[in-house]
């Protein structure tokens, strides 16, 4: 064997001329391995598109919760990283953020378009036991103002069992009405009404 | 000639005072019984007098008017203005068709004004009432009242009650500025002071049974709190401060208890509390909404409005507890019930066919309920001391005013001379 690029002599071996081979096997070793890299890449690109701010995500170890805030610090006692409740409470995206729910006439059924919102509520509230609020009940302007007075009330009680049944401890909820009396909406038509029937959530700070 | 006699005898009968048990017999649905026609010649004021700002003769029109049970004359049609009997030609009278004619003077006098007046009845030719008065400079409208009070009881036998008073809620300003006060007025909404100004709501003012107390709900420490209140005073004390509501307060014609409807974290009861020793009785348990408490003035029965059937109706129960019955039958929605002076009649807040609310009266004995009001929005009524006409309130464009109608339907008044919201009118029962 002269001068091969390899030299693979090894006794008793039979001597073969496998330049060619091996060329052909870097290079399709090298057209697999960039393949494989490229697929991993993609794949950890698009899960990391799909992870919404905030949100833990499991099999990754320990991955930082990522949330955007126009400047804001992480402030608190609960270490780097995690988010306080006053932070998620004033958060006007977050799901914390919507405290109305509005009613029918003359009921207090609340219906389920709220069920997240209020799940939310109940379970920041259980998550965060230093947190309290107060259900305010209203009604529209029609009827009687005492009868209004007590349906205000029932709404409000109604908001507030679906607030523990979701985790919230009874202190942490107080029911309160204001009946007709505190209108969100002066009027006189359906426009208005419909946004007087309402319940309020007001946290206590 | 006899036809207006025996028309006069007519409304004379049904005008003649009945025992105090007896049921009222004038027709609630206005059929066959006429307004009595009754000219109030404008007083004639002597000279010297000066400049009087108050027209006596235009608020004994007015209190007359608003009964429903007189047609007052308009003075333009008016030929001849006597001020005495020896004035007047009884023939000029009846032509215009007056059956009844009020006249009266005012002249200076040593401490105010010296006034005097007369009722004749016209085709009698007789004077049927005559007094004098001497007034202090301030009372004018008083002493307009109190002619007035004497007329409707010489030709109803009952007392006119037109010197009595009103409470009511007054709201000014919007969203966060706004304030509310608590007015004392006449009854003809004249002469209006705050008796209390809050940051807060208030709601549901009651009147004690002879004007020196009154109780209310008020919203000033952030929830419903019962508070009684002294008249002349001023002074007052919290009453009910239960968790949850208190509302509705209502004096028990005694005065000795208030019933209220308390939620007391649960649901809305009908709570008589006993004023000198706070000791409470619930006389409800339903579960449902039972609130807006109204005694029958023999103090034997509290009428109130529960949604215990499903929706608003007006019920009635023993005062000091037992069986609940229900009282409406008609109109999908019926609440604020206000029983008569004579406890014959009930008001109440009507939703009929229609739609809207509107006030009516049913008769407690005999079922049939009258509407009187035309809506949409109509709240609160509230029986006169003479129980033949309601105050309420009810919602003109964009603005909440006060009225009275007469129980008899035909007699519709705007009370407002402000520019603010009003509600929840209680008249006095004196």
């Amino acid at each position: 064997m002269t001068g091969g690029y390899l030299n693979l002599k090894k006794t008793g071996e039979p001597d073969m001329n496998l330049r060619p081979f091996w060329l052909a096997l870097v290079l399709g070793l090298g057209i697999v391995a960039t393949g494989c890299t490229t697929t991993d890449t993609v794949g950890e690109d698009d899960m990391a598109g799909e992870i919404p701010a905030g949100a833990e995500t499991d099999g990754y170890g320990d991955v930082e919760r990522i949330e955007e805030r126009d400047g804001a610090q992480a402030a608190g006692a609960e270490g780097i990283g995690q988010i306080s409740g006053e932070d998620l409470l004033e958060d006007a995206t977050g799901p914390l953020a919507e405290r109305v729910i509005y009613f029918e006439f003359d009921s207090s059924e609340v219906s389920s378009r709220y069920t997240d919102v209020l799940r939310a509520h109940g379970e920041f509230l259980a998550t965060h036991p230093e947190f309290s609020l107060i259900v305010e009940g209203h009604t529209d302007e029609r009827g009687s103002r005492e009868y209004n007075l007590a349906l205000g009330e029932r709404r409000a009680q109604a908001v507030a069992r679906i607030l523990t049944l979701n985790g919230a401890a009874d202190e942490q909820v107080q029911v309160t009405s204001y009946g007709e009396e505190q209108p969100a909406v002066v009027g006189h038509d359906e426009q208005a009404w419909s946004q007087n029937r309402r319940a309020e959530l007001v946290y206590q700070r | 000639m006899r036809r207006s006699i025996v028309r006069t005898l007519l409304c004379l009968c049904l005008l003649l005072p009945l025992p105090a048990a007896a049921q009222i017999t004038i027709e609630i649905t206005g059929g066959a019984v006429g307004a009595v026609p009754i000219a109030v010649v404008p007083f004639r004021v002597a000279e010297g007098t000066g400049n009087l700002d108050t027209d006596i003769a235009e608020i004994v029109r007015s209190d007359l008017y608003r009964t429903g049970l007189f047609d007052t004359l308009p003075p333009s049609n008016f030929i001849a203005q006597p001020a005495s009997s020896e004035e007047v030609r009884y023939r000029n009278w009846r032509a215009l068709g007056a059956d009844y004619l009020v006249v009266g003077t005012v002249s200076r006098g040593n401490n105010g004004y010296n006034v005097s007046f007369e009722l004749m009845d016209v085709y009698g030719a007789r004077v049927l009432a005559s007094k004098r008065y001497i007034v202090p400079p301030r009372a004018l409208r008083t002493t307009g009242h109190t002619i007035a009070n004497e007329v409707f009881r010489t030709l109803t036998g009952r007392p006119g009650g037109f010197n009595s008073r009103l409470l009511y809620v007054q709201e000014e300003g919007t969203g966060e500025d706004r304030q509310f006060q608590l007015i004392y007025s006449e009854a003809d909404s004249r002469n209006a002071q705050p008796i209390l100004t809050s940051d807060e709501p208030i709601m549901s003012p009651a009147w004690g049974p002879r004007r020196e107390r009154l109780a209310y709900v008020s919203f000033e420490n952030g929830r419903s709190e019962i508070y009684v209140q002294e008249v002349r005073t001023g002074e007052r004390r919290k009453v009910a401060s239960f968790e949850g509501i208190n509302s509705a307060p209502a004096f028990s014609p005694d005065g000795r208890s208030l019933a209220m409807s308390l939620s007391r974290k649960g649901s809305p009861n009908i709570v008589v509390l006993d004023l000198s020793s706070g000791q409470t009785r619930q006389i409800t348990s339903a579960g449902a909404i039972d609130t807006e408490p109204a005694w029958s003035p023999d103090g034997e029965w509290i009428y109130f409005t529960s949604d215990r059937g499903g929706s608003p109706q007006i019920y009635r129960v023993p005062a000091t507890g037992g069986d609940v019955s229900r009282v409406t039958f008609e109109g999908s929605y019926n609440a604020s019930p206000d029983v008569s002076p004579d406890g014959s009649l009930l008001a109440m807040v009507h939703r009929g066919e229609s739609g809207g609310f509107r006030i009516a009266v049913q008769d407690l004995e005999t079922g049939l309920v009258n509407v009187l009001t035309d809506g949409p929005l109509d709240e609160s009524p509230t029986f006169a001391p003479n129980g033949a006409m309601l105050a309420y309130t009810r919602v003109d464009g964009d603005q909440t005013e006060l009225a009275t109608v007469s129980v008899h339907g035909r007699a519709n008044d705007s009370l407002t001379r402000f520019e603010h919201e009003v509600r929840e009118p209680a008249w006095s029962a004196q």
